[in-house]
């Protein structure tokens, strides 16, 4: 009996230490106790900063790990200290915020629109302690929200797609159908009706972040149903679809960060959230004493989002192409395009399609 | 019919997982241990998987690899419910927040750059195919017709009785672990053959399907193939069919993607009968 509840314990310990500390070899051994807080650091402390990774974790190759790429950079540049955690599950948040606001962080980073609810309340219960949220708005006076115009780098991203489509036919496979995940999908069908009103859209949702096959079965379906190049925004489950496009030889559009390297000339291009800068930023802000609780929108005027460099496809699609999108990016810039994010702009930017011709893609 | 036919093969495809995850419950189940733990075994096999395939460049070397992750994992289940007697829901799903956390670290940096960097070599997915069909055809044969399948059987129904009768349950219970590893083994092999990377918590949920899957199918390898491969094809319809009006009416997409999830619930509700569950299941 003894020895049945000490390898329930001992099971049972181990897999919460596998859980809570992540990757132990990175967790910095810090600070315990006498943190210092805030703006008024002791000269000599640096700062611990606390992210929490949401259930999609790091490995992601994704928006995790860019937001863990801008902390490893505020750690090398300004000589933070880090406190990571990852979530396995929704009930983890709250307990990981808390946890690492207890631990004294100067700065709790909570990486992931669904941590919204638990950083409400942590914040709350933690006037002192500084949080900052990726893709969300807590309006709290210790929290910073840190936003991106996704619409706007997945505009571009449908633009390409308009350009190099031959069937006229595109895809685009969701995770979750979250408000945040239809940013992506309205501004992606504005920027391929732009290039021609005639070019049609599939739209799919996986369901999951995680789950590549049921990613690759409805890529699959939409190849075999003619479209020729799919955009994803559906996290590691995006994986599926490379795999997809890599079989039929067809494109696909990645997400997030640079995906363009994981199926070389496959993927076209991916749409980059730089989640890394937000939260270098961030910290940058708080190490000047410059932090304060808005919302800090990082749109394409800002490099906040755009698209790859291409590394692999230039070739493929070729100077004048990209001429065509760098005229687009120019109309975003200077704020002659408003690029739609939610199913109604859309509705009413189509219109406006109709009703004004755009400039034509071949005159230039 | 083109599509019907491609249609189809999606259904399949993504079955194949599954079906393989059942028999592995199917043979650890008979044998009357409880095992909620496919979902870790399959984590185990998959990352495993992903990681000798990478490291030694071999893909047949990772389809051991996995394999045998997922046997140590099933054997870890079998020494806590068995010799140290621990409860079989409570060892399963401490195997699964083992293979979530355990497998995340596994994946860490130095292993995954590599394994992204360049295409893992994988096992052709045909082979799995085959498999999903002959496994559950084995098995069934296995079960009915020899000595090992009808100890197997007797042990899971009443383990006091064939105890009585010279028979070492846990020793046959053990075997029956070994092959639930295999089986596991092979269904995370698949999933990283599919995509041809690993990727963290990839399973899914997806051992939980096969276990419902094997409820359905009442504990028999033939039906319990079939429940996977149904479940699946409402998967592959839903995928059809969710953004689309049917008869101009515009169903919400949160419909569609639980659709396959109420339709097991509701054949869970429906079809089980108590007659089929494995008398001496999670008894000692």
């Amino acid at each position: 009996m003894k020895i049945r509840t000490l390898m329930t314990g001992l099971v049972a310990l181990s897999s919460l230490w596998l859980i809570g500390c992540g990757k132990p070899q990175e967790a910095s051994t810090s600070s315990t106790g006498d943190a210092p807080r805030g703006n008024v650091q002791a000269a000599s402390e640096p700062l611990t900063i606390g992210i929490v990774f949401d259930r999609g974790g790091r490995g992601d190759k994704s928006f995790n790990d860019s937001a863990w790429t801008g902390l490893e950079r505020a750690k090398k540049d300004l000589g933070v200290q880090d406190k990571a955690v990852e979530s396995k599950e929704v009930k983890d948040y709250e307990l990981n915020l808390t946890a690492l606001a207890e631990q004294k962080c100067d700065l709790v980073i909570a990486v992931g629109v669904g941590m919204s609810d638990a950083v409400t309340k942590v914040a709350k219960e933690f006037p002192d302690v500084k949080f900052a949220i990726v893709d969300s708005t807590v309006e709290l006076p210790n929290v910073r929200s840190l936003l991106f115009k996704e619409e706007e780098g997945s505009f571009l991203a449908g633009y390409l797609a308009g350009l190099m489509t031959k069937s006229k036919k595109l895809g685009f496979i969701g995770g979750k159908e979250l408000d945040l995940i239809k940013k992506f999908e309205a501004g992606f069908i504005a920027g391929a009706k732009t290039v021609d009103p005639t070019i049609t859209v599939d739209v799919k949702y996986t369901g999951s972040w995680d789950n590549t096959d049921i990613a690759k079965a409805i890529a699959t379906s939409l190849y075999n149903g003619g479209a020729d190049i799919i955009y994803h925004a559906a996290g590691r489950a995006g994986l599926g679809l490379f795999a997809a496009a890599k079989e039929q030889g067809k494109f696909a559009i990645g997400v997030d960060s640079d995906q363009d390297y994981l199926e070389q000339g496959v993927i076209l291009t991916s749409m980059i959230k730089r989640v890394d800068e937000a939260v270098y930023q961030t910290v940058k802000d708080l190490q000047e004493g410059k932090w304060d609780a808005t919302a800090k929108t990082y749109d394409l005027a800002a490099g906040g989002v755009g698209l790859s460099p291409m590394t692999y496809t230039k070739d493929k699609i070729g100077a004048d192409n990209i001429k065509k999108i760098d005229a687009q990016i120019e109309r975003i810039k200077n704020r002659e395009l408003t690029v739609p994010a939610n199913a109604s702009a859309l509705e009413n930017y189509l219109k406006s399609l109709a009703a004004i011709p755009p400039p034509s893609p071949g005159s230039q | 019919m083109a599509d019907f036919v491609q249609f189809l093969g999606l259904a399949f495809v993504l079955g194949v997982p599954v079906v393989l995850a059942a028999m592995g419950g199917l043979t650890s189940e008979r044998s009357g241990v409880m095992n909620i733990g496919l979902e870790g075994k399959m984590l185990f096999g998959a990352c495993v998987t992903a990681m000798v395939a990478t490291s030694t460049q071999n893909a047949w070397l990772g389809l051991v690899g996995g394999i045998g992750a997922a046997i140590l994992a099933s054997l870890l289940h079998g020494v806590l419910t068995q010799v140290y007697r621990m409860d079989h829901v409570i060892s399963g799903m401490s195997i699964n927040i083992l293979a979530w956390g355990g497998t995340s670290y596994l994946y860490s940096p130095h292993f995954t750059d590599r394994a992204f960097g360049s295409t893992i070599p994988v096992v052709p997915r045909e082979v799995f195919y085959l498999l999903a069909v002959a496994i559950p055809a084995v098995i069934w044969v296995y079960l009915k017709r020899t000595r090992g399948g009808i100890r197997l059987m007797a042990v899971g129904n009443d383990p006091e009785k064939s105890r009585q009768m010279g028979i070492d349950p846990i020793r046959v219970r053990f075997m029956a672990l070994v092959a639930t590893g295999v089986f596991c083994g092979l269904a995370g092999a698949m999933i990283v053959s599919n995509t041809g990377r690993f990727s963290e918590g990839m399973t899914s949920g997806r051992g939980f399907i096969a276990l419902a899957a094997l409820i359905i199918g009442g504990w028999r390898p033939v039906p319990t193939m079939i429940a996977c491969f149904a479940f699946m094809l409402f998967q592959a319809l839903q995928i059809q069919f969710q953004g689309q009006a049917i008869f101009g009416v515009m169903l919400p997409n949160e419909l569609w993607l639980s659709m396959p999830y109420l339709v097991t619930l509701l054949a869970l509700a429906g079809l089980i009968s108590k007659n089929s569950v494995p008398a001496g299941l999670g008894k000692a």
